[in-house]
């Protein structure tokens, strides 16, 4: 996928001056962070359960090579295909000549981020072969030829108003007098749409949350019910997952379900858990002929063992982001890439390059809240202060940056220098700001002039006015103390 | 050395809302847990206030207060931008100068995060230095958690007329655990009313350098915490951290608000009767 991440600076000026974005961003916080916290309150273990997320995920990384290789043979004696993909391209080509092969017109998909890393969509209908996006918010953002912009809820930056605006322009068809002002006529309407989509679908795509080692099994949770028609309906069924959404067990799976929908949706299990191992058997009712998995690298393999392995453990809830102050201020178009959010910021710089992601781990306060929130505890900030060391390393943090850091830097490991220069500066400006107690305009400080005002010093230094002090009481020795005056005051 | 576990005085119950009783030091000078002060940057250049406030709270406590002169800054905007080298040296200088007392508190969860939490990974790989990291951290203290987590202090005899709500710096609630400390002190603050804001725990947009580096970004986060802040109708907000403090009252200065800023300890001390965070002196 084409990325506007070096831009994230111009891409968040848009999206704050969207005055649409803003409006539906502002659903973020509301909806997600309270239910999340009604659920996760409500299980006396779900701390314990965070605890065993994070150390099912670090085992399964230790040891990937052996449990991949595990999975693999497990989906080959239950008669599916395993295909090894290391780049996106590598998966494209693979996944087109699948299709090509079951003489595919049409390709029903379930929601895949992993598609969108890969540029799928944009291959295949460039080949000739339609694909058809089946969750609501995918159906939505592929009608107006959008990326998602949010992993779970692709579709959480466009309003209400928007999408029946585009059901009309699209759905040309239907009645144009209907009446779609209620939510789930826009719902039943797609429904309908979709249903003859499901059945004349040549090859269904889905990704995975899980593959079970132990079983050769593919996991997608979902809400809708759509990922179940996109897998089972179709001959084919091509499941595209990336190498660290293995698990040993089914049993560390059961666990890792727990987790996953009370983090993303606040929900205590998805509506729909589906398990699929290999293509339909016989006496199987219903089922695909053909089953492929196509395991995408991009670029994870170099991460094992690196400062950035635990990003692998990342099972894409969605919890950092919908946690996020940056992200519910410019949405996750600003991120400029596939992944948005926290998460994003450590892992678009490891698959695309901290060269072109390098704005991401910076555009942080480090307030941490990502961090307290993610299933399987992954320490976000500091992965993206090991993003910061990287850039600072190659010299890619900004000159001025640099040479600020640097002054600042040499005045801190000198504490003479640094008081005589502290108290001038205090002096200076107390004295500038007198009167008024603040400025509304400093020069070389328009990064937070530009919007809210510089309170001026007190006028002293604490230190200077502490060395008075203590002078006196030396000068008093014997004198009851009668308690400090605040120096400023 | 563990600290003195000392017995509370009465609530203050009498008099005008700014008495302040005078409490004795205790009976031996050598129980006293020597407690250095790290003041930090933004306080000594901006608000000297805050360091003589967090002063008197921990004399009141019962200890004895000193300042080291070798003290700078904690090395957090270097440490933040990747500027790892730096950030060690002067790691290394505030762990030299501080490692000799019993405790070392800080008015900041930011600063005292640092101390606390980054210090040792900041040496991992260096034993020695390591080693100095991980008994410093142990010793260092936000301000507020030390009265109240180590000195079991439970009330103060401050008083403050007026309603204030209270701002949960990030650093503070997320690496250090300050959330019910500071209400609960505050609680003690005779004529002091709290009025909570929804959502104290999100950020306010601050983030050090990020509110330079990314002011519009920073911008529209402060934004909506000041619309949190006002609609609750508190004279003044208070929170533990001055970064914070100057955004926000940065921001609801520009924007003409009535709300008075100012740090936690000034109220909890008794010493909130000069100008707030970016008023005029009189």
């Amino acid at each position: 996928m084409h990325t506007t991440s070096p831009r994230f600076k111009t891409n968040a000026h848009e999206a704050l001056d969207d005055a649409k974005l803003q409006r539906a961003l502002g659903n973020v916080p509301k909806g997600f962070i309270a239910k999340r916290k009604k659920v996760a309150d409500a299980l006396p273990e779900f701390e314990a359960l965070r605890d065993a997320s994070r150390d099912i995920k670090s085992h399964t990384l230790k040891h990937l090579d052996l449990y991949l290789e595990a999975y693999e043979k497990k989906v080959i004696a239950s008669g599916g295909h395993v295909h090894w993909a290391e780049s996106a391209a590598d998966a494209r080509a693979i996944i087109l000549d699948i299709c090509r092969k079951a003489n595919a017109r049409t390709i029903t998909k379930g929601k895949s981020m992993i598609s969108e890393e890969i540029g799928l969509n944009d291959h295949l209908a460039a080949n000739g072969i339609v694909p058809v996006e089946t969750d609501l918010g995918e159906y939505i953002i592929q009608m107006r030829g959008e990326h998602p912009s949010h992993i779970i809820a692709p579709a959480i930056h466009v309003n209400k108003d928007e999408v029946e605006a585009d059901f009309r322009r699209v759905h040309t068809h239907l009645d144009p007098a209907r009446d779609l002002t209620e939510p789930t006529s826009l719902l039943a309407e797609a429904r309908g749409e979709l249903r003859a989509k499901f059945l004349a679908a040549d090859v269904g795509l889905t990704g995975a949350n899980f593959l079970v080692a132990e079983t050769g099994t593919s996991v997608i949770v979902t809400n809708e019910g759509n990922g179940d028609l996109t897998q089972i309906l179709p001959k084919t069924h091509i499941v595209l997952a990336s190498l660290e959404k293995i698990v040993p067990t089914l049993n560390d799976l059961s666990q890792l379900l727990r987790v996953l929908a009370r983090s993303a949706t606040g929900q205590e299990m998805s509506v729909y858990t589906t398990l699929s191992t290999g293509p339909k058997r016989s006496g199987d009712p219903d089922g695909p002929e053909n089953y492929h998995v196509v395991l995408l690298d991009n670029g994870r393999s170099s991460m094992l063992g690196s400062e950035f392995e635990e990003m692998l453990r990342c099972i894409r809830c969605g919890a950092c982001m919908n946690h996020c102050p940056v992200y519910h201020a410019v949405g996750g178009h600003a991120y400029g890439w596939v992944y948005p959010g926290p998460m994003g910021s450590v892992l678009t710089p490891s698959l695309i390059g901290v060269d072109k992601a390098g704005h991401l781990p910076n555009a942080s306060t480090f307030c941490g809240r990502c961090e307290s929130v993610c299933p399987v505890r992954i320490p976000l900030p500091k992965l993206m202060r090991n993003w910061r060391e990287r850039e600072f390393e190659r010299h890619l943090t900004p000159s001025v940056q640099r040479r600020g850091l640097s002054v600042w830097a040499t005045l801190a490991t000198r504490p003479r220098l640094y008081r005589l220069v502290t108290r001038l500066a205090a002096r200076s400006l107390a004295l500038l700001g007198r009167g008024k107690g603040r400025f509304r305009k400093l020069p070389l400080a328009g990064g937070w002039t530009d919007f809210r005002d510089f309170p001026a010093p007190e006028g002293e230094t604490f230190h200077a006015a502490w060395a008075k002090r203590e002078k006196a009481g030396r000068e008093k020795t014997g004198r009851k103390e009668t308690g400090p005056k605040g120096a400023g005051a | 050395m563990p600290a003195p576990r000392r017995a509370r005085p009465a609530p203050h119950a009498c008099g005008a809302p700014h008495d302040r009783v005078l409490r004795r030091p205790p009976a031996s000078p050598a129980a006293r847990p020597r407690v250095a002060l790290f003041v930090t940057c933004l306080v000594d250049l901006f608000r000297p206030t805050v360091g003589f406030a967090a002063v008197k709270l921990l004399e009141d406590a019962g200890c004895s207060v000193e300042v080291p002169a070798a003290q700078t800054c904690c090395g957090q905007p270097a440490f933040n931008s990747g500027d790892r080298r730096d950030a060690r040296a002067i790691a290394e200088g505030v762990i030299a100068a501080f490692e000799g007392y019993d405790f070392v508190v800080v008015p900041s969860g930011s600063c005292g995060g640092m101390i606390k939490k980054h210090y040792p990974e900041l040496f991992t790989g260096d034993p020695s230095w390591a080693l100095r990291a991980e008994r410093l951290a142990a010793k260092t203290f936000e301000l507020v958690s030390f009265l109240t987590d180590v000195l079991g202090v439970e009330t103060v005899t401050a008083g403050f007329p007026g309603s204030v709500t209270y701002h949960d710096s990030c650093s503070g609630l997320r690496e250090l655990g300050i959330m019910a400390q500071p209400r609960a002190l505050l609680a003690s603050v005779d004529g002091l009313e709290i009025r909570e804001m929804r959502d104290p725990d999100v950020c306010c947009g601050f983030g050090g350098t990020f509110c330079v580096k990314y002011g519009e970004i920073s911008a529209a986060i402060v934004t909506k915490k000041a619309a949190a802040i006002t609609e609750t109708g508190a004279g003044t907000l208070l929170a533990g951290d001055l970064g914070c403090l100057m955004n926000m009252a940065g921001k609801l200065m520009r924007d003409g608000a009535e709300v008075k800023v100012r740090h936690v300890a000034e109220v909890l001390a008794g010493m909130a009767d000069g100008p707030a965070i970016g008023e005029p002196r009189r």
